[in-house]
């Protein structure tokens, strides 16, 4: 232990001296700060991508079968025009690419290597090459997904579902390389993220600073470790799903296809089972940091340290036994749909302790209106819009109805846009300084969040009404139901308020930008929050503290204590009289 | 009241309960003052970080394995006949014999670790060897045994048979032909003496990814020869 120790030492004392290079620092860097920030930089990259992506749906379902502003340049033979099959390749790379390479890379990614090792007084990850190994690898896997739209036949086109056999049979769709690639990138994809996975809860296990015991540990890093089991546990299943695919495709296998003894609906089971615990490994690095910043601008204790903590152990068990409500109409014995149902709301118990406990912390605070905490605010008022659809349609005959309409498109987006995405402004906005060393401009905050949160609700709001109204998902043209056509207003209305989202990121990426290398210099703790990340220098320097870890005395929310005359209490502050507190 | 005049804060008694908890107890004695003695984490681990990974490594591929098993399981259910008419049968008694060979290998391993803690490197290096060889043994018998197979017909392509052969089969040989690797690796380093003084963790991370590869085997044998 002490040779560890000197080890440890010795290490510390020589990175000031000798500088690594620029190749070893910014690009094939071990530093976890620095693969937190590549993280960063290839998530908000894909954003853009995904984003224009998804205005080009809205704009075809506006206005469909006609030209797309700024399209005409890609699209020369119809001169803008989108094709049905263009249309179907929009909206899946649309989702698949939001989904594993932006809210994943950043939530996961980019904040789960930034804030494990800083929050719990490590210096860095347990594995710090697999650690730079599992960002290139993420990366090749978002090269691979974007080559495919450079082949021909075009980019996958079967929804981020992949639904076989639509997917299974090239034929069927055209789609030749594009599928195929959507497939390996997954896989490399699914590589990547368990090595993450491995890394993340070894250090958290292993690598707390003296003092930091498990229910010391701030929620952001709970759920963080929540989240890695789920992905190391979770993913794998969608890799051998994946693989299968890619055999069917390629070398000719029959796992999907039935003309040669297999079954469609495997790959439903396969990939739903990978699918809802994949829609908790999106929102829960949100809850954990809305859990983290909202005791920080209140100026109080999060309520109910403990019930978070178990909350979300519990959804991560819930989650392996609630798949089956994406199949309720795929053909299921209805006592199989009715144990679904009831798992399903079941589900919904933890995610509503959690929001009576973030109530609870807002409850009779004097909140600072921080951007910060507007963006927390937005994910837990959006996440509770998008639970409740989510109560709907967990119940089978709600969903019969409603399933494959744009009334799922309303809850998909309430929670992955309303909870993850705020939630990720919510820390990029609270971690800048951090990260970065630097403040974010406040003016060009407040300008990016208030039209995100207005907009984004004019966008998704809508949806809930026409989907009830019935208007289907993955439609190329409303326009050609009848019984559509007297709500095409609403399309309209809501393909303006998605450009006007889309505009409203612009004061984001000024702010970004102007920030990084113009922002007021940050101080050491800008926001008096308790937590270990805020002791270390803002940007932290490499192995994160001095030569000593920091020590840990109590749990990270301890804000207007009677112990201290300031309103915060650092995680490392020792006890005032340490013989007193143990007497009485 | 007169604004602008502070007045001092009220004397309290030490705080024993917070709003979120009781105060917790003083930190234990850390040998001293600030210094570094207090590094590193004064609890030693349970399992270090190497074996610990594994340990969520191997969890990791069993959801892999799971979700393979479960593919075979549902294709074959779906069948009236399994094995399905005019196809090769597997070669159920030389893979049997494959399969001790392989849960040989794991008991050299153990032999292996065995010698590594008690110190003795040349057994160490030895059994090794030995596991290594046994692992390669078994992969081209299994290499073996493809090639007849698909000399009698059984191809990839030909159905859900071979095709749930082929990729079960071929994604465990896939794992052991990494293990091997791995193995190799370790060999070399132990060979070169890279495990002494009680730098052990290595080489038992090694084997208990080995111990995996080789348990998994009897269970895809049941599966896909056997049932
Ligand atoms: C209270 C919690 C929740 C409940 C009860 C719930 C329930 C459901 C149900 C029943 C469906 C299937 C609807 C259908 O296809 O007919 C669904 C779809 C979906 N949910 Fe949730 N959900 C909840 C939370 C979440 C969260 C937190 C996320 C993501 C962060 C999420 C993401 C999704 C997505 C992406 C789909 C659509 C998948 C697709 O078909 O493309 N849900 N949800
Ligand atoms: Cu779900």
């Amino acid at each position: 232990m002490s040779a560890t120790g000197a080890t440890a030492h010795a290490h510390v004392g020589h990175a000031g001296h000798h500088e690594l290079g620029f190749i070893r620092t910014y690009i094939f860097s071990t530093d976890h700060k620095m693969i937190a920030r590549q993280f960063l930089f290839m998530g908000l990259f894909m954003m853009i991508i995904g984003g224009l992506l998804a205005l080009v749906v809205r704009w075809e379902l506006a206005w469909p079968e006609t030209a797309v502003p700024g399209l005409s340049m890609i699209l020369t033979e119809t001169g803008g025009i989108l094709e049905p099959s263009q249309y179907n390749m929009a909206f899946t790379m649309h989702a698949t690419i939001m989904i594993f390479f932006v809210i994943m890379p950043i939530l996961a990614g980019a904040f789960g290597n930034f804030c494990i090792p800083l929050m719990i007084g490590a210096r860095d990850m347990a594995f710090p090459v697999l650690n730079m190994l599992s960002f290139w690898v993420g990366a090749l896997a978002g090269v691979l997904m974007l080559a495919g739209f450079f082949v021909p036949g075009g980019h996958a086109a079967a929804g981020w579902t992949s639904y076989a056999p639509l997917s299974a049979v090239p034929e069927y769709t055209g789609v030749k390389w594009g599928q195929n690639l959507w497939c390996i990138s997954l896989f490399v994809l699914g590589i990547s993220s368990m090595m993450g996975a491995i890394n993340y809860i070894t250090t958290i296990i292993n690598m707390r600073a003296p003092g930091m015991k498990l229910f010391r540990m701030p929620l952001v890093i709970w759920s963080l470790f929540i989240t890695a089991i789920l992905l190391l546990l979770a993913l794998p299943v969608l890799t051998s799903g994946v693989a299968m695919l890619l055999f069917d495709r390629t070398l000719g296998t029959s796992w999907f296809k039935p003309s040669g003894g297999g079954e469609p609906l495997l790959w439903q089971h396969l990939f739903w089972y990978f699918g809802h615990p994949e829609v908790y490994i999106l929102i829960l690095p949100a809850m954990g940091i809305a859990s983290e910043i909202l005791p920080v601008f209140c100026r109080k204790p999060i309520f109910g340290y403990h019930a978070m903590a178990f909350s979300m152990i519990a959804i991560a068990f819930l989650s392996w036994v609630v798949y089956g409500h994406h199949m309720f109409v795929s053909g299921m014995s209805p006592a199989l749909g009715m144990a679904f149902t009831v798992t399903t709301m079941i589900i919904a118990v933890p995610s509503a302790i959690k929001t009576f406990n973030w109530l609870g912390t807002l409850w009779g605070a004097r909140i600072r209106f921080t951007v910060p905490m507007l963006n927390a605010l937005a994910f837990v008022s959006m996440f509770v819009i998008g639970g409740l659809s989510g109560i709907f349609m967990a119940s089978t005959p709600v969903d019969i109805y409603i399933q494959d309409t744009y009334f799922i498109v309303a809850h998909i987006h309430y929670v992955v846009f309303g909870g993850s995405i705020f939630g990720a402004f919510a820390a990029i906005y609270y971690w800048f300084p951090k990260m970065f060393g630097r403040m974010t401009n406040t003016v060009l905050g407040h300008l990016h969040f208030w039209p995100t949160f207005v907009f984004f609700n004019l966008t998704f709001f809508p949806m809930h009404i026409i989907g009830v109204g019935g208007q289907m998902r993955r439609i190329y043209n409303p326009m050609q139901y009848e019984f559509l056509q007297h709500q095409q207003h609403w399309n309209v209305f809501i393909t303006v308020s998605a450009f006007c989202l889309g505009l409203g990121q612009i004061p984001f990426v000024v702010n970004f930008f102007w920030s990084l290398f113009a922002g007021k210099k940050a101080p050491l703790n800008p926001w008096n929050s308790n937590t270990l990340e805020w002791t270390a220098p803002s940007p932290p320097p490499h192995l994160n503290w001095g030569p000593t870890l920091p020590m840990v005395y109590r749990g990270p929310y301890e804000y207007s204590s009677p112990e201290s005359r300031d309103d915060w209490l650092p995680q490392t502050a020792p006890p005032v009289t340490a013989a007193g507190a143990r007497r009485h | 009241m007169t604004p602008g005049l502070l007045e001092a804060p009220p004397e309290r008694g030490p705080v024993t309960h917070r709003p979120n908890g009781p105060v917790p107890p003083p930190p234990p004695p850390t040998g001293g003052g600030d210094g570094p003695e207090r590094e590193p984490w004064p609890r030693r681990p349970a399992l270090d970080n190497l074996r610990l990974a594994v340990l969520f490594l191997i969890g990791s591929e069993s959801m892999f394995f799971a979700a393979l098993i479960a593919g075979l399981f549902v294709l074959r259910l779906g069948q009236p006949l399994w094995p399905p008419p005019f196809q090769p049968r597997l070669p159920v008694g030389v893979t049997g014999v494959n399969t001790l060979v392989l849960l040989a290998s794991s008991v050299t391993m153990v032999g292996a670790v065995r010698a590594l803690v008690r110190g003795e490197e040349n057994l160490l290096v030895k059994r090794l060897v030995a596991a290594a060889g046994l692992g390669a043994l078994f992969l081209v018998v299994q290499g073996y045994e493809w090639a007849r197979l698909i000399g009698y017909g059984l191809t990839v392509s030909g159905g859900a048979y071979g095709a749930t052969f082929y990729t079960l089969i071929g994604a465990h040989a896939a794992h052991v032909f990494g293990a091997l690797v791995w193995l190799g690796a370790t060999l070399v380093l132990a060979s070169r003496g890279r495990f002494r003084h009680g730098r052990t963790a290595p080489v038992k991370a090694c084997a208990m990814f080995w111990h995996f590869v080789v348990g998994l085997w009897p269970i895809l044998y049941v599966a896909v020869y056997l049932l």
